[in-house]
């Protein structure tokens, strides 16, 4: 079977600073990682590949560093990298990002067969928007099956795929068919180490490079801020509190005196919560 | 979120500068739609939440608001058009077919841009939930409009366009978004991040309804089964009044005792950050913040959280944040209410104690009294 993962190089946020003055983001310095999220759904591909033997093609689009990205994947045990890059993909919301990612993956179907099984991560960390999945479905016509907790069974006779969804207040259990495009919840396994072996392909990798000319798109409009409806107009950072905590003094007192003065201050602040509270302890 | 910058903007530059031409195509699109969640009978609380938020654009604009309810045939799915009319919609598009019973992305989508297409609104909200995420993305890229995820805050500008506001960079910042030569401009917004307006005694309204051209055969993907979860498991964190949540500043997974033993004294539901999830000391459901649950208690206590904008976001809305730290300097106390420099492992036994005392029915009556 022929999988497509789809993943993408994200700033690690949590090493993100804002200018104090500016309000700008410093990124300088702040290292690159695959999107977490990614790694659950790239972790679900290997272990289909290698339970139904096949290939793992991994894409990203992104800037030519994304390179690393890709080399990351296939240390992991992916088989191909493709990396979509091209000064018109800069500027791409969720609509432009789908349309570029899903016209390279039409062209990796006609270069390195159709793939059967297209995935996505749940959403990334520095977008966070959880759409670009479902775009490419929808570019793809493929069906879409978001926030899947398992793969139940895959048979590819019959084209049948049965997996476990998550849904509000449960679990789905859904068949549908290949092709479709799959992103998988955080947690429903755990990424592999990766062999030596795949260390040294991985090195020797040539990774595949297109460009948007190379990736067979011909409607340039349909890219990056052109072909994007949404428009950012304005960052800025969240505004600080005019005031800070009332702090509670907690000199000389035991914790037992902080504790009533610290039920006192809640109830003066809120009193309905009293009542509240006593009917909750006693239910 | 009322923590927006309200300075003014700087100069538009590149993109952000080009002006608004709607083509026309687009010029007759007009109202407010607010998609009504419904699963398994039950209305989603957020799609309230953003019916509040609906009406206040519609007023802006001077538009009408619309709730979009899709079920199968039956109570429930009247049921949830009352409700709709109940917090404020003045019609409601409705499409009532057993295609419509559980949720499944192809008749979804099919149902909510057959009426886009046919009634043509100007802005349509949907809760930023496992469904809202599923069928916005779909409904968006069949439409080929823009969509906005996750918004903290929605208004109209002076030129009537949706200026659609969310975090952005992991939450450190926030950006303003807007969707200017495409209709509908779409934007998702988290549960618990709106306030939940107030319902209204005159539940009566305009219903247009519409039918769902499609037939089961049309349908690939088949519901086999629903697993629901488990009462006992189920965390009721968005909705809670009062929320107890411990950070890495409890040190080791069993003081996460002492969060549960609060929680249970004062019937409140108990939540943590971040990294206790990836340390696995607490189930991903109990994880508050940007990448967890969005909370609005009325009592939040915090013990051991460092306050990182991530989990800031997440408990913003909350009516009275108290903050149990060590460090004096802890961001969290740039937006508690009530701060508190202690050791949180030894003070929660004590406050567990106090409430308990405090709350005891002896002790009711005598204040009642
Ligand atoms: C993309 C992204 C998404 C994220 N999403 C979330 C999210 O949804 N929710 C979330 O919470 N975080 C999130 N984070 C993580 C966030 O940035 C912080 O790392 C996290 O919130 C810190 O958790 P903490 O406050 O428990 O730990 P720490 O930052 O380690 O803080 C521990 C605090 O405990 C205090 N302390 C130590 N000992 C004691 C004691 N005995 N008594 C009292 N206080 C003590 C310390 O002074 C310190 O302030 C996200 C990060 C990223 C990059």
């Amino acid at each position: 079977m022929h999988i497509v993962i789809c993943i993408k190089q994200v700033p690690d946020s949590a090493q993100i600073r804002v200018h104090p003055v500016t309000n700008t983001i410093m990124r300088q310095g702040v290292p690159t990682i695959i999107n977490p999220y990614d790694l659950f759904a790239l972790e679900e591909a290997l272990r289909l590949r290698d339970a139904h033997s096949g290939e793992v093609t991994v894409l990203t689009m992104g800037p030519p560093m994304a390179e690393d990205a890709l080399r990351k994947a296939l240390t992991y045990g992916a088989d191909r990298a493709v990396l979509l890059t091209d000064r018109y993909f800069a500027g791409s919301d969720t609509l432009a990002t789908s349309f570029a990612l899903s016209q390279a993956i039409a062209k990796i179907g006609e270069t390195f067969g159709k793939p059967d099984i297209v995935f996505a991560g749940k959403q990334t960390i520095d977008g966070d928007t959880a759409q670009v999945g479902p775009g490419i479905a929808k570019r793809l016509d493929l069906l879409q099956l978001t926030y899947v907790a398992k793969i139940a069974s895959v048979d590819l006779e019959s084209r049948e795929i049965t997996v476990e969804r998550r849904s509000e207040g449960g679990m789905q259990m859904l068949k549908s068919k290949l092709p479709c495009l799959i992103t998988i919840l955080e947690g429903s396994n755990e990424i592999r180490r990766g062999t030596l072996d795949d260390a040294l392909r991985a090195a020797r990798s040539e990774i595949v490079k297109w460009s948007a000319a190379g990736a067979g798109i011909e409607d340039l409009s349909k890219c990056g801020l052109r072909g994007s409806p949404t428009v950012v107009k304005r960052v800025f950072a969240p505004a600080a509190r005019a005031e800070k905590a009332a702090q509670i003094d907690v000199t000389d007192k035991t914790p037992r005196d902080l504790a009533d003065e610290l039920i006192a201050q809640i109830f003066t602040r809120q009193p309905a919560l009293e009542h509240e509270l006593a009917f909750d302890g006693e239910a | 979120m009322s923590t927006a910058n309200r300075e003014t903007p700087p100069p538009a530059a590149g993109r952000a500068g080009m002006k608004k031409e709607l083509p026309e195509r687009f010029k007759h699109y007009r109202h407010v739609w607010v998609f009504i969640e419904l699963e398994r009978g039950q209305v989603h609380p957020v799609s309230f939440e953003l019916l509040g938020e609906g009406r206040k654009l519609a007023d802006k604009l001077g538009v009408e608001l619309a709730g979009v309810v899709l079920g199968p045939p039956g109570e429930a799915t009247w049921h949830a058009v009352a409700g709709a009319f109940a917090y404020g919609a003045d019609l409601a598009y409705i499409i009532e077919d057993p295609l419509l019973a559980h949720y499944r992305n192809e008749p979804f989508t099919r149902a909510m841009t057959d009426l886009v297409n046919t009634y043509k609104p100007e802005i349509l909200l949907l809760g930023a939930t496992i469904l809202g995420r599923d069928l916005a993305g779909s409904v968006a890229t069949t439409l080929l409009t823009g969509l906005t995820a996750d918004c903290t805050e929605l208004d109209v500008d002076i030129d009537g366009s949706l200026a659609a506001t969310r975090p952005t960079f992991g939450g450190s910042l926030l950006c303003t978004i807007y969707t200017l030569n495409y209709r509908p401009q779409m934007a998702t917004v988290r549960p618990r991040v709106m306030a939940m307006p107030a319902r209204t005694d005159k539940p009566v309204g305009r219903v247009i309804q519409h039918k769902l051209f499609m037939a089961e055969q049309d349908i690939v993907t088949k519901i086999l089964g629903f697993l629901p979860d488990s009462q006992s498991a189920k965390a009721n964190l968005a909705y809670a009044d009062v929320v107890v949540a411990g950070g890495l500043g409890l040190g080791a997974v069993e003081n996460l005792q002492l969060v549960k033993n609060l929680a249970a004294a004062i019937g409140a539901e108990y939540g943590c950050s971040r990294p206790l999830v990836q340390k696995g000391w607490m189930p991903a459901d109990r994880q508050i913040g940007q990448t967890g649950k969005t909370i609005r208690p009325k009592l939040y206590i915090a013990a051991g959280i460092s306050g990182a904008i991530q989990h800031r976001v997440g408990v913003e809305g909350a009516d009275l944040i108290v903050a149990i730290n060590t460090d004096p300097n802890a961001p969290i106390f740039d937006f508690a209410h009530v701060g508190i420099v202690t050791d949180a492992i030894r003070f929660l036994p004590a406050l567990t104690e106090a409430f308990t005392r405090r709350l005891s029915p002896h002790n009711r009556d005598k204040l009642a009294s």
